[in-house]
């Protein structure tokens, strides 16, 4: 399952990130926010209109939000 | 941008992740006494000030931009990372680095501050919002973390001043380090997981208690009630500007109208009295007057970005603003642009993507902005019957909502446009953490609503002013001879001409033209210039002079001038101090000169546009 999938509320670790889907610099961002492999991680809020975009995403003490097609490159397993 | 420091004060720069509260802490050890510039070639705030060690040695402390790390992903880092090597052009590298860590967020900060550490630089460690920690239910434990890290580790609160002594004393004692290679080995994921053992072993307790953001957020972020609150947050945000603001507006324009006829009475009549009272007083009072506008609306921006809740502002915005290929962060300062461009353009700062910075920055003057609301008035006054249609609803109103429609639309078509030419890229991401809520601290609230308001004043100051003494001129030379009027005479009149045979095709008169002229510095000089020179027109003719400025529009104008006349107001480029922002903000003058040609072009399609269909449709 890719994290844009993952319902709201449930715990999952990141297994795999497909970097090369993603531009470079955000790429480096989400690293450095530490939305990588082996992170623990859940789905906290999803936007207006559908809630498709953005999504919220918590990992360790911060939420960060994201666009969709960022947590789409993103493979979670559920815990 | 003068930077006199004494040779020998030893730098001492505050870096850490973005939300880590340094700017507090900044704020705390240097007070008011701030100086803000840009680093120069980019626009990126530098701000520095003196702080003094507790041992009597004064040091200048420069806020670096947050960053997440060395490896620079927006303009803001890569001047950090920069500053650091002691790369940058002209600045010279810090001596001592206070790293500033969030206290609840450590996990996260010491990624950052393991890289920061392996530089082997003389530093210390700000473990900061001890107390909002404490509050989400963390203690710490400082001594393991600085046996950790190998450096002395603070813990400080910068709004309530705690440990300011002890940072202080800490940064005096800095010195040289030898970072073992247990740090500078490492890689980030290596450093992540090192930051996470080193987190929980400085942890002493830590209870479970459910966060308070976590609360707030459920429903500030709810898909339905969060943009409803948005919704009203920003309604009183525009309430106060255009309600709050008017006493104190009034009373600015009373005071530069008392000293507009204070020093006309003063001084005997000449010309260099009139540049005075005609030419700088009443200019650059023409602009003093936005000044609450400015300040009402940077403290709602200032209280919405120190609370955290400006980051969910983005958030709930995002999806909309990516519709236009833009984000979230651009909302903001879209938003304030219909107080006043100037203030939009400066917010734009947040945004860190530079293409979707330069997009926001040259779409931001379609946003209605207060200046045009007086033009507005005087024109639908002047020429929209004061009835109702589809039952109660004004049309004068209706008229005044479909013009600042109008601008949204052009600037949503022109943003899609600009996305897919000029500022073209990987469609822009949005990244960004949603830091926790705080209460916002009135010191620095006032800090930062002084610096802009600054801003603002020592443009009127230079730019504004000097504008202003050049229309003077042009409108009052050469002298007009006997029986000539003035205007007529005066270089401003022969440029009208000129231009009068430009804006013929869109249906404008010679009046119209010439009131262009000065309202290059400000929209709103439209309507006095128009009045001036009907006024100088009217000449003796008491019952000409007896008319009010509607009445002479509505003898002189037909309705589909007005209406091209109105159309022309919603994209003219019509401000010279946007146009001075967006230079001093991009840099150069490659962007405020497109930005011209292009709202120009726009303004007089849609001029001639209005015009040309309302005299087919025999209005």
């Amino acid at each position: 399952m890719t994290l844009d999938m993952l319902p709201i509320g449930r715990f999952a670790r990141i297994v795999a990130v497909h970097w090369p889907a993603l531009v470079q610099e955000e790429a480096r961002r989400l690293r450095a926010l530490g939305l990588e492999e082996g992170a623990r991680i859940a789905v906290s809020h999803r936007g207006i209109l559908g809630g498709r975009d953005p999504i919220a995403i918590t990992v360790g003490r911060m939420t960060v939000a994201v666009r969709r097609a960022h947590a789409a490159a993103m493979e979670v397993e559920e815990l | 941008m003068s930077r006199q420091r004494p040779e020998g004060n030893r730098r001492v720069a505050l870096v850490g992740n973005p939300n880590a509260g340094k700017s507090a802490l900044f704020n705390a050890l240097t007070g008011a006494r701030q100086k803000i510039a840009n680093y120069p070639g980019v626009t990126v705030e530098r701000k520095s000030g003196r702080f003094v060690l507790p041992t009597g040695e004064p040091v200048e402390m420069t806020d670096l931009p947050g960053a997440y790390g060395l490896d620079p992903t927006s303009p803001d880092e890569e001047v950090t990372a920069k500053v650091i090597a002691g790369h940058f052009p002209g600045e010279a590298a810090p001596d001592v680095l206070v790293v500033v860590l969030d206290a609840s967020n450590l996990e996260q900060h010491l990624v950052f501050a393991q890289e920061l550490l392996a530089l082997g630089k003389p530093t210390v460690v700000a473990l900061n919002m001890v107390d909002l920690a404490e509050r989400d239910g963390l203690v710490l434990d400082a001594a393991v973390l600085a046996e950790e890290l190998g450096v002395p580790v603070i813990p400080t609160v910068a709004v309530r001043r705690r440990g300011l002594a002890e940072l202080g004393e800490a940064i005096a004692n800095a010195g040289e380090r030898h970072p073992g290679p247990g740090l500078t080995a490492l890689g980030q994921t290596e450093r992540r997981v090192a930051a996470h053992a080193m987190a929980d072993a400085a942890i002493l307790s830590e209870s479970k208690r459910h966060r308070l953001h976590a609360k707030l957020d459920q429903l500030l972020l709810n898909p339905w009630v969060g943009p409803v609150i948005l919704l009203a947050i920003l309604f009183v945000v525009f309430q106060a500007v255009f309600a709050w603001a008017t006493p104190f507006a009034d009373a600015l324009d009373a005071g530069v109208s008392a000293l507009h006829d204070g020093v006309k009475a003063a001084l005997p009549p000449s010309l260099l009295r009139d540049l005075l009272t005609d030419g700088v007083i009443a200019g650059v009072g023409s602009v003093i007057v936005f000044l609450p506008q400015i300040v009402i609306l940077f403290a709602f921006i200032l209280a919405m970005e120190a609370s955290g809740y400006m980051a969910r502002a983005a958030f709930l915005m995002d999806r909309m603003m990516a519709s236009v290929g833009l984000s979230g962060r651009s909302f903001i300062p879209l938003l304030s642009s219909f107080a006043c461009a100037i203030p939009g353009i400066m917010a734009t700062r947040s945004i860190t993507d530079p293409k979707d910075r330069l997009t926001t920055i040259l779409i931001a003057p379609l946003m209605t902005c207060s200046a045009r609301l007086p033009v507005y008035a005087v024109i639908i006054a002047a020429f929209i019957p004061h009835t109702s249609v589809w039952g109660g609803i004004g049309l004068q109103g209706l008229v005044l909502f479909t013009l600042y429609v109008v601008g949204v639309v052009g600037a949503m078509a022109v943003a899609l446009a600009l996305r897919s030419s000029m500022t073209k890229g990987a469609a822009s991401g949005f990244i960004m953490e949603l830091p926790k809520y705080q209460m916002p601290r009135l010191k620095d609230m006032a800090i930062g609503l002084w610096q802009r308001a600054w801003i603002f004043l020592r443009r009127a100051g230079t730019i504004i002013f000097m504008v202003t003494v050049v229309l003077w001129v042009m409108l009052n030379f050469p002298k007009a001879g006997p029986g000539e009027s003035q205007v007529d005479a005066s270089i401003a009149g022969k440029v009208a001409n000129g231009l009068a045979f430009v804006v013929e095709p869109i249906g404008f008169n010679r009046d119209m033209a010439l009131a262009l002229i000065p309202a290059m510095a400000a929209r709103e000089v439209a309507v006095s210039s128009l009045a001036t020179t009907y006024a100088v027109d009217a000449g003796d003719n008491e019952d000409e002079q007896a008319l009010e400025l509607g009445d002479q529009l509505k003898r002189r104008w037909t309705l589909p001038m007005a209406l091209a006349f109105l159309a022309w107001f919603v994209f003219a480029p019509q401000c010279m101090s946007t146009i001075a922002v967006t230079r001093r903000e991009t840099n150069g003058w490659k962007w405020p000169t497109f930005m011209l040609a292009y709202l120009f072009g726009l303004a007089y399609i849609a001029a001639g546009a209005t015009y040309w269909v309302a005299v087919a449709a025999g209005l």
